[in-house]
């Protein structure tokens, strides 16, 4: 169990340095959703379903949902024009 | 003070957290990553606070089988308090992508250095 | 924006501004103008002297231009603009991660004072979490001990919370809202797909339709339990609102914005979220006005355990699930296309 703890605490801080370290925008965001499933699990293993279920719900869902509607507005995704304007 | 930032590994990992989303904030210069970096370090935040409330040996907080012993349940307080800034956490959020878009729509570009110096040029003219 | 004095052209940073701007153009042409043009000198009637002030006029510009080679040669400008700002930004990487380290070891330091983890004594761990758990169950009705505790004991902070879910949508309304004049077209001065992105997407797209078709009814219908059950199961208002807004949000995608127009338009955005904030503060108000005045509360709390219990909560929970699921759809809305 503890093995599970540390390895989930690991991971996080991984996902945490990753999202600064990648060139395309979209890539960070991705590993940022995955950074908020991996923290609703660390929910779940302290012992809050409350917290667990509010966080899958709105940090890996809504937050991600506005990142990426965000992304399409300036541009950023492929197949779009200005594609290289916004990767500065 | 190894042994203590063992034992205490949650909160060691939500500190080292925090100081990374700092660093993402100062660092880098494209809008959005500044905007994940602030989430980091308020999700870093809600870690640090809620591992207050858990007891070894003791269930979630949701009374089964009658038992009201304050003895079989962990600390409900911490919970509801990240309850409250999850949600303020997703406003904020909301709000500082919305100031983006319009940023992009008025400099056409996301780097933070280009925008001041436009925006300097321009009160200049 | 800001006020500016009105000597702005004459301070140093207005000509520093314009130096970088141009370069060493101004100074070129500030030194052109002291100098005057051999040929234009003041109308002298004796040659002589008109020859003399030619030849003074010529030495005093090779002198000039002397002086400003052994200048060139340092090249201020050059260094600044590229070695200059090499260097500066890489001592800015390097205070950056050196603040970055100061805060983490500081804090690393106090959670060497913290209790230890998981431990019972704490003094978090005090009266009011005992008093919170054996009486909670008798005085709020509710089986999952937070929900009765953020809606019950501490209502007055959920109300506060919802409030600022509000004024994050009003926000996101000033800043993102295209107003559309009689004809349907934009009035702010945007190009046609800036403010709806669905311009250049493929319309009726079969595998997002059928998607939607299978998963909307699940998502609302599991986004109304989790609200209904907030206070026996873990869920509540917040997490059943977002997942509301999950299943509204997917049937916008996939069908567009005028069939989602048929069942929620703005003015059911207005009147709903209105009605849910009211509704919480008239609830909050009875049950203060009750406690200041020694009142009972007349509100059944009925048996735990079962659907209809917990005095006030199950209808605040309702209303924060509509707070939530509204304005998160706003938002996406607003992002999208600039209005509903």
């Amino acid at each position: 169990m503890i093995f599970v703890n540390l390895a989930l605490l690991g991971m996080l801080i991984v996902c945490a340095l990753a999202v600064s370290f990648t060139k395309n925008l979209l890539t960070s965001l991705i590993v940022y959703m995955a950074y908020s499933l991996i923290m609703t699990v660390i929910w779940m293993l302290l012992e809050s379903p409350d917290l667990a279920i509010t966080e899958a719900a709105v940090g890996a869902g809504i937050t991600s949902v506005l990142f990426f509607v965000t992304l399409k507005k300036i541009h950023a995704l492929k197949g779009d024009r200005d594609h290289e304007q916004a990767q500065k | 003070m190894w042994q203590a930032l063992y034992e205490n590994i949650e909160q060691t990992v939500a500190v080292i957290l925090f100081g990374i989303g700092f660093i993402i904030l100062l660092l880098q210069r494209n809008l959005i990553r500044k905007i994940i970096g602030l989430n980091i370090m308020s999700t870093a935040t809600y870690l640090f606070l809620a591992s207050m409330g858990y007891i070894h040996g003791r269930k979630a907080p949701i009374i089964v089988d009658g038992v009201t012993q304050a003895a079989r349940y962990i600390n409900p307080v911490p919970a509801g308090l990240v309850l409250t800034g999850i949600v303020v956490s997703v406003s904020f959020t909301g709000i500082m992508l919305a100031l983006t878009v319009r940023l992009y729509r008025r400099y056409r570009t996301l780097d933070i250095d280009q925008i001041t110096l436009m925006a300097r040029q321009e009160e200049v003219e | 924006m800001s006020k500016r004095r009105s000597d702005w052209q004459q301070r140093p940073q207005a000509r520093f501004l314009r130096w970088m701007r141009e370069g060493y153009a101004a100074l070129d042409e500030a030194i052109e103008d002291a100098v005057t043009q051999p040929g234009e000198a003041s109308p002298a009637v004796d040659p002589e002297l008109a020859v003399q002030h030619q030849e003074a006029a010529l030495q005093h510009r090779h002198d000039r231009s002397m002086a400003l080679d052994r200048l060139a040669q340092y090249d201020l400008y050059n260094w600044a603009v590229n070695k200059g700002r090499r260097i500066i930004s890489r001592l800015h990487v390097l205070m950056a991660l050196l603040l970055g380290g100061v805060i983490i070891f500081f804090l690393l330091d106090t959670v060497t004072f913290m209790p230890r983890f998981g431990a019972a004594d704490v003094p978090a761990n005090n009266e009011v979490i005992a008093r919170y758990i054996e009486q909670g169950l008798a005085e709020t009705g509710a089986t999952n001990l937070v929900a009765g505790m953020i809606l019950d004991y501490r209502a007055f902070d959920t109300l506060g919370e919802s409030t600022v879910l509000f004024i994050a949508a009003c926000a996101v309304l000033i800043l993102l809202r295209i107003d559309l004049d009689d004809q349907g077209n934009p009035t702010q001065q945007l190009i046609a797909e800036e403010s709806d992105d669905r311009y250049y997407e493929p319309k009726n797209d079969r595998i997002l339709q059928g998607a939607a078709i299978l998963l909307t009814p699940i998502l609302l219908l599991f986004g109304v339990y989790i609200i209904l059950n907030g206070h026996l199961s873990p869920g509540g208002g917040f997490s059943g609102g977002a997942i509301v807004s999950s299943g509204l949000i997917l049937y916008l995608d996939a069908f567009g914005f005028k069939k989602a127009g048929r069942f929620f338009s703005y003015k059911i955005f207005q009147w709903v979220s209105f009605c849910a904030l009211g509704f919480y503060g008239a609830a909050k108000a009875y049950s203060f006005y009750c406690g200041a005045n020694g009142l009972e509360n007349h509100i059944p709390l009925g048996t735990p355990g079962a659907i209809l219990s917990g005095g006030l909560i199950m209808p605040l929970n309702i209303a924060v699930g509509l707070v939530v699921a509204c304005t998160m759809y706003i938002f996406y809305a607003l992002f999208r296309k600039g209005g509903l």
